[in-house]
């Protein structure tokens, strides 16, 4: 290790929440001109760390030094006015106004009478968004730009206000392959800069990639602070789940069924002339880049989008679909990539999350619910799917994301599907979860279960699918089996370049 | 857990506290025949705000609930006054409010408008209507030969306890029975949690909607019958304002007006407090006009220290 001294020190910190240990004397170091990657499961205890470095929570023990001086964080205001900015997962800025507006609010620049001074904000504005090297127009309206775009308003926001510090959350979740780059250009930049950055993220190979360090939690635990360059991806996910993971992906070979689902020219708004089919006990993966339409094509098989031609035939019928409520009686189910917006009830138990779908089949005399047969039946998707929860009456926007992933696949498998639709469903789950969830899809293949199964993960994909299909411009571009299926087949079908790889 | 549990029980906790200071500064609070005076004029807001519970759990609110008390309340008023049976003026007087709930509920799901803006709308519609279907004179039903059996709703007492009252009891035994009991109360309080999520478990979104103003309509239509009946008339004007003391009412009793969260007891307990505040100001002889600022006052403290606690 290297004698550098760190800008920032939080050390033996400890946070309590009711029932739990969140933090239990942990530490974290960030140097000058360095990125720091914060890595660890979910629940591990990241967001907490981070969420009292922001001075959204308070810590109980330990201290925060910074250049030498001990601090006492209050508030979101108070960290922001002490240098540390956080560019949170979910980006916080209002769409309503223009970019020079977001990047200024709260501290716009006045004249005289207190009126604000535009053209030094947008003069301002654009100094600092040419800095990141974007083109973004600081006039536009923030809602107009690409998630991406959006993010870099987020840091010129934070260096707007001389931020010494940046704390990035998952940055590149929401972005393209493109954009992403762009991303680690600018980080790179606010190293040299002499920023100190702290990079959270799932996605190991950015961090060997972009991070200087980086420190481990576990189960709010503190494992270890080490250089990126003494480490290796396994080694850091053994620091992440403290054992060995063999075998990433677990693949276990479709046994010929008959066939399921038959989607024939299938049109409707978001996708064209859809043609594939799906047999029992198989997984059928589907790539794609982003905007492809991969998640239209499901929410139309799905109901979600009214299908205009073409037929979809299940177990032999044609059937038709015309809202969700269609599609779970003729034996669809679909779990959404968007678990926060579409897929759960935050607010809601983890017994009424799961057994939404279906309350149907426990309604007895008088309309009332069998309350016993319900719990019996949550807590065998507890058990089956290992969901970690105190119990069945648990909020569910208490758990972790791996754990509330299972809570959505337990509602899609609740109804008893014959076709199960996975859109990403390992994402912003951690590895440990993750591993987990593999074995669960190979379980229900074994069952009999057809599975398709869009991910924009490619190891994920080719790992874990009998069959790929690739989605270019709202339509199917090719299908690859897995014997011939490559990250490189799929990228060239995923951009459009079909005919040369069909010889 | 506990936490929750206390928290549960904190309207309540507020309600007894509320209760003990009135009676130490007035002991006349606590005979019976004040307190059965103070259910009975609770049981029309509480019933009300049992609708509006419903309406604000899925996330939504429920303006109009005065003006189809005063509508309903002409309605039944003119049918007894005209010699209807006794059962004729319920049921055509609870489906009239039941279908005006419905349809408002319509406007707001099938045709997308935000629940304010839609209730707003038939509030003041429903008060034009009331207004011109009684040409701004107060009906009279303590004419006819069905009127006795009319009175005997809002003004008579079985075992010594007001109509109403029972009439509030098996509202609210009704509505927890079918919020916490049945299918429909799960899909209530997810539609208030996350309406696109929802959907997307198929559930038949806009319907509940709709069926949750319909309950608030029939339930206001029912406290239109009990307020008729009790005063043999039916007033034009009648009901104005009650929307806010239904809504005060759930919201003291700790159901979140974001929807998904809340429980139908406390809005009873939230309606208590509120008939228990009118009746303490109206025992200590405070000028009506004082009550208004008081009750304002009241309602401000009880959410600021629910705040707190959060």
């Amino acid at each position: 290790m290297n004698e550098k001294k760190p800008i920032l020190k939080m050390e033996n910190i400890t946070k309590r929440f009711p029932g739990v240990k969140a933090l239990d004397s942990v530490h974290l170091n960030v140097f000058k001109g360095e990125v720091m990657a914060l890595l660890g499961e979910n629940g591990a205890g990241k967001s907490t760390l981070m969420k009292i470095l922001s001075g959204v929570y308070q810590h109980e023990t330990g201290s925060i030094i910074m250049n030498g001086n001990k601090l006492k964080i209050t508030s979101p205001k108070n960290a922001m006015d002490l240098g540390i900015a956080i560019i949170h997962q979910e980006l916080n800025l209002i769409p309503e106004l223009t970019v020079g507006e977001n990047i200024f609010l709260g501290k716009e620049p006045v004249k005289s009478i207190k009126k604000i001074n535009w053209n030094k904000l947008y003069k301002d504005s654009d100094a600092l968004l040419t800095r990141l090297g974007t083109l973004i127009d600081s006039k536009a309206l923030t809602s107009s730009l690409s998630i991406g775009d959006q993010q870099m308003v987020e840091i010129a926001k934070a260096l707007s206000s001389d931020a010494e510090i940046l704390i990035l959350d998952e940055p590149t979740d929401a972005l393209t392959d493109n954009e992403a780059e762009n991303l680690f250009r600018v980080i790179l930049e606010l190293k040299n800069n002499g920023k100190g950055l702290v990079y959270i993220s799932h996605r190991l190979p950015e961090v060997f990639k972009i991070c200087d360090r980086v420190t481990v939690l576990r189960d709010g635990q503190f494992i270890g602070e080490k250089l990126v360059a003494d480490m290796n991806e396994d080694g850091i996910i053994e620091m992440m789940v403290g054992r060995k993971l063999t075998d990433q992906i677990p693949f276990s070979p479709h046994k010929s069924g008959e066939v399921l689902l038959e989607v024939k020219d299938l049109n409707s708004s978001v996708c064209n002339n859809v043609n594939f089919e799906i047999k029992k006990g198989e997984i059928v993966g589907v790539a794609g880049l982003m905007g492809a339409g991969r998640t239209e094509m499901a929410l139309t098989l799905y109901g979600i989008y009214p299908s205009n031609s073409g037929q979809i035939i299940l177990d032999g019928e044609e059937i038709y679909i015309e809202n969700p409520a269609k599609a779970i009686s003729n034996g669809i189910a679909y779990v959404s990539e968007d678990r926060k917006q579409l897929g759960l009830f935050l607010g809601l138990t983890v017994k009424d999350n799961i057994t939404l779908p279906a309350l149907k089949k426990f309604e007895k005399l008088l309309f009332k619910t069998d309350e016993i047969e319900r719990n019996n039946t949550v807590d065998d998707f507890i058990n089956q799917l290992t969901i970690k929860t105190p119990d069945r009456d648990q909020l569910v926007g208490n758990l972790s994301g791996g754990n509330q992933q299972k809570i959505s696949i337990a509602r899609g498998l609740i109804t008893k599907p014959k076709l199960l639709i996975l859109d990403e469903p390992t994402r912003g789950v951690d590895v440990g979860a993750k591993k987990e969830i593999y074995k669960l899809i190979n379980k229900f293949k074994d069952d009999g279960l057809a599975i398709l199964m869009i991910s924009s993960e490619m190891p994920e994909l080719l790992g874990i699918s009998d069959r790929i299909l690739v989605m270019h411009k709202n339509s199917i571009s090719g299908e690859l089996s897995r014997e011939k299926a490559s990250q490189e087949a799929i990228m060239r079908m995923a951009v459009g370049l079909k005919e040369k790889i069909s010889e | 857990m506990n936490k929750e549990r206390l928290n549960r029980l904190k309207p309540l906790i507020g309600l007894l506290i509320f209760s003990a200071i009135i009676s130490i500064i007035n002991p006349r609070f606590l005979s019976i025949f004040n307190i059965l005076n103070v259910l009975r004029q609770t049981s029309i807001n509480a019933i009300i705000a049992a609708g509006m519970t419903f309406v604000i759990l899925t996330g939504g609110i429920d303006l109009s609930v005065g003006s189809v008390l005063a509508f309903c309340g002409a309605v039944s008023a003119a049918m007894v006054s005209s010699g209807q049976p006794l059962i004729v003026v319920l049921i055509v007087t609870l489906i009239t409010g039941t279908m005006m709930g419905l349809l408002t509920g319509m406007i707001i799901s099938r045709g997308r408008v935000q629940a304010f803006i839609a209730t707003l709308v038939t509030m003041t519609i429903v008060r034009g209507a009331t207004l011109v279907f009684t040409q701004g004179k107060p009906i009279n039903a303590g004419v006819g030969k069905a009127s006795e059996a009319f009175a005997w709703l809002g003004g008579g007492y079985i075992l010594g306890i007001p109509v109403p009252v029972y009439l509030m009891i098996l509202v609210y035994g009704i509505s927890w029975y079918t919020l916490h009991q049945t299918r429909f109360g799960r899909y209530t309080y997810a539609l208030g949690g996350n309406e696109e999520a929802a959907r997307m478990s198929g559930l038949a979104t806009k319907k509940l909607k709709t069926m949750v103003y319909g309950i608030s309509g029939f339930l206001a239509s029912l406290s239109g019958i009990i307020m008729t009946s009790r005063l043999s008339s039916a007033q034009p004007t009648a009901g104005t304002g009650y929307e806010l003391d239904a809504i005060a009412a759930v919201v003291l009793g700790g159901t979140s007006l974001t929807g998904g969260s809340g429980r139908i007891l406390g809005t009873i307990v939230g309606a208590l407090i509120i008939g228990i505040l009118n009746n303490a100001l109206n025992i200590m002889n405070v000028s009506s006009y004082f009550q208004m600022i008081a009750k304002g006052a009241v309602i401000l403290i009880a959410v600021l220290l629910d705040r707190k606690n959060k």
